[in-house]
């Protein structure tokens, strides 16, 4: 007998019984869907991440001075020096200084993040201007009071985005404004869009601290970001004599943090909502013991008629796993449902996979297979003459 | 050919013994009409089963066309069922389920014949035992007589050269009864072989030789004058 006969009695005897199939289906219906919900936001969640971190610049290595069991900082010539003496394995430098402070405009008034760093900053930190200019060698040397405003802060102030060649005050001292930072984020309060850019010698002297204790340093290739940091550390451990006053991170490195924390997140919602559909697979194995009693008697008449213990092993087997595969592609079509609902509500972006449909697919079909066996064994191995005996 | 030497049948009902078969030897050749008769749980049943292969007995031998039975494997076993035997049943047992014409299809299916030759070959059947007509209905929409009609069909089907029937008008009225004995005597004239269990005289005298039973032990073996 082909299976495709097997499936065909399969199909109807799971038609001729729908209300009981769609509850035992409903196990498997939510195991599957939540395991592609939870992965999907996970991964959805991991991209955007690594999105933002790779828009922060690649290659990039930041240093900062923690001053612990020192007194010692880095002169900002000493790194420029640094970086010159190696410029086989480093692009640029950029000093950072970020403190938060007023910025004003007429009767217009925010708190935001003032940002001072230098020219190089455009390609370490991946910061570009939208419209102006961004400033240069020699608006750092002469301390100019030059700012390059976000677009938030463009809004707040100016009602506008064109606000190249207005002037603001910030902490009372008054900056043109020569460029408006590309939007990065969404124009929010608080986000990357939330910020003021200015010289990092002009900042020294608007928060009157000349220390500079961050430090973004881009390799030049991908290639050299690991010698890059050997030698960043080399003259930092020269430096200071204390490996805890400074501490020196790269993007890749934080990259692999995140996707072995996502990693591990993935695995640990993965497996929960595996157990849901392990709980489902139980259900079919209990649903289909109750269905073999209840046939026995078509089970002893097949048997009479000639049909061998492999052809009710595979009917019973057959519908087994008939019913959790029908269960896997509705609970995957409701996963992706319930992702796009998700996301519209929380806006974490939800990002199914083919692989993971594909996974929790063969899950629900093997969990189909694993929990069907032993019922449809059971069928198989009925007495005939017993079977038909029963009413 | 049916052969069957020295059986017997015992179940143990916890100390004591029962001989359902107490030493059962027959001869039944091809094209015969035979009819088994004798009390209740004179061990007639347990006859039938071990004859169409539903059942193995304790002892004893049986040699169907030549080949050993009783050393057969269950998967052989099936395909003599579903090949060389075909059932019918006091109580139809018909797949409430399925259709007519489905119930007919089975052993085919289990003979792995393809999907429109079966359906050919069931409404043939069907069309044989006068049920062309109502080939969709399912057992409950059907009277018993019609019922047992779609029973003979599906026992003709897979073109058997045996047919067993136990008790096959017992669940009927006379008249649906003679209606069912017409068409058993038919294949008979036709070359089937045929095993009959019944309770009735009348319907015992239909048959070319009559079998008793009685405590699990053959005490007649008569022609029909
Ligand atoms: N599974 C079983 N366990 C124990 N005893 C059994 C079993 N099956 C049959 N018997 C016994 O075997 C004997 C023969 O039974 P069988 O069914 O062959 O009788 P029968 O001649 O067909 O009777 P009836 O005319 O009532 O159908 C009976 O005494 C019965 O009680
Ligand atoms: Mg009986």
């Amino acid at each position: 007998m082909k299976w495709v006969e097997s499936l065909r009695m399969a199909l109807k005897s799971i038609g001729s019984n729908k209300g009981r199939a769609s509850l035992t289906m409903l196990g498997i219906i939510i195991g599957v869907s939540a395991v592609i919900v939870m992965v999907s936001l996970v991964q959805g969640s991991t991209n955007q991440v690594t999105a933002e971190l790779e828009a922060m610049g690649t290659n990039m290595i930041s240093v900062t001075v923690l001053g612990r069991g020192s007194n010692r900082t880095i002169e900002v010539n000493e790194m420029l020096e640094f970086a010159m003496d190696n410029s086989d394995k480093i692009e640029s430098v950029s000093p950072f200084i970020s403190s938060k402070a007023t910025a004003k405009s007429g009767s217009n008034n925010i708190s935001t993040t003032i940002q001072g760093t230098n020219e190089a900053f455009k390609t370490v930190r991946n910061t570009d201007v939208h419209q102006g200019r961004f400033f240069n060698a020699l608006d750092i040397e002469r301390r100019q009071k030059v700012a390059l405003i976000g677009s938030y802060v463009s809004q707040e102030l100016f009602g506008t985005l064109n606000s190249v060649g207005q002037e603001i005050k910030i902490n009372g001292e008054i900056f043109q404004v020569i460029g408006l930072i590309e939007i990065k984020s969404n124009s929010s309060q608080g986000s990357e869009d939330d910020r003021i850019i200015i010289p990092y010698t002009t900042a020294q002297r608007l928060t009157r601290n000349a220390n500079v204790n961050t430090y973004f340093i881009q390799a030049k290739t991908s290639e050299t970001v690991d010698s890059a940091m050997t030698a960043v550390e080399k003259f930092l451990v020269g430096i200071f004599s204390d490996t805890n006053s400074y501490r020196i991170t790269n993007q890749a490195d934080l990259l692999d943090q995140v996707s072995e924390i996502t990693g591990t997140l993935t695995m640990m919602l993965g497996g929960i909502a595996g157990i849901s559909l392990l709980v489902g697979g139980i259900g079919i194995m209990n649903i289909m013991l109750v269905s073999v009693t209840e046939r026995t008697k078509e089970i002893g008449i097949r048997k009479a008629i000639g049909a061998k213990r492999s052809n009710i092993l595979q009917q019973f087997l057959i519908e087994a796993v008939a019913v959790s595969c029908i269960g896997g592609i509705i609970g995957i079509l409701f996963g992706f449902l319930l992702s796009s609902v998700i996301e519209s509500i929380t806006q974490i972006p939800a990002i199914p996979s083919m692989s993971i449909v594909l996974i929790s697919f063969s899950f629900s079909a093997f969990v189909g297979v694993f929990f069907g066996w032993y019922p449809a064994n059971k069928a198989s191995k009925l007495n005939p003459i017993q079977a038909l005996r029963v009413e | 050919m049916i052969k069957i030497e020295d059986m017997y049948k015992i179940y143990k009902m916890g100390s004591t013994n029962v001989y359902a078969l107490n030493g059962i030897d027959i001869c039944i050749e091809p094209k015969e009409f035979v009819a088994i008769v004798g009390q209740s749980g004179s061990g007639k049943s347990t006859l039938m089963n071990m004859i169409g292969c539903l059942d193995k007995p304790t002892s004893g031998e049986y040699y169907l066309d030549g080949n050993r039975v009783t050393k057969m494997k269950e998967n052989e076993l099936a395909d003599i069922r579903n090949n060389k035997v075909g059932f019918i049943f006091q109580s139809f047992n018909l797949l409430s389920k399925l259709s007519a014409l489905e119930n007919v299809e089975l052993p085919l299916v289990y003979k792995g014949i393809g999907r429109k030759e079966r359906y050919k070959m069931a409404h043939k059947a069907l069309e044989r035992v006068g049920l062309g007509d109502r080939v969709n209905h399912k057992p409950t929409e059907l009277s018993g007589g019609q019922q047992q009609r779609v029973a003979i069909a599906r026992a003709l089907s897979s073109r058997p050269p045996m047919i067993l029937a136990d008790e096959p008008t017992g669940a009927l009225d006379s008249k649906s009864g003679q209606e069912i004995m017409k068409m058993i005597k038919e294949l008979n004239d036709e070359g089937k072989t045929i095993v009959l269990i019944t309770h009735e005289h009348h319907i015992a005298n239909q048959a070319k030789r009559i079998i008793q039973l009685q405590d699990g032990k053959v005490v007649e073996d008569s022609e029909v004058v």
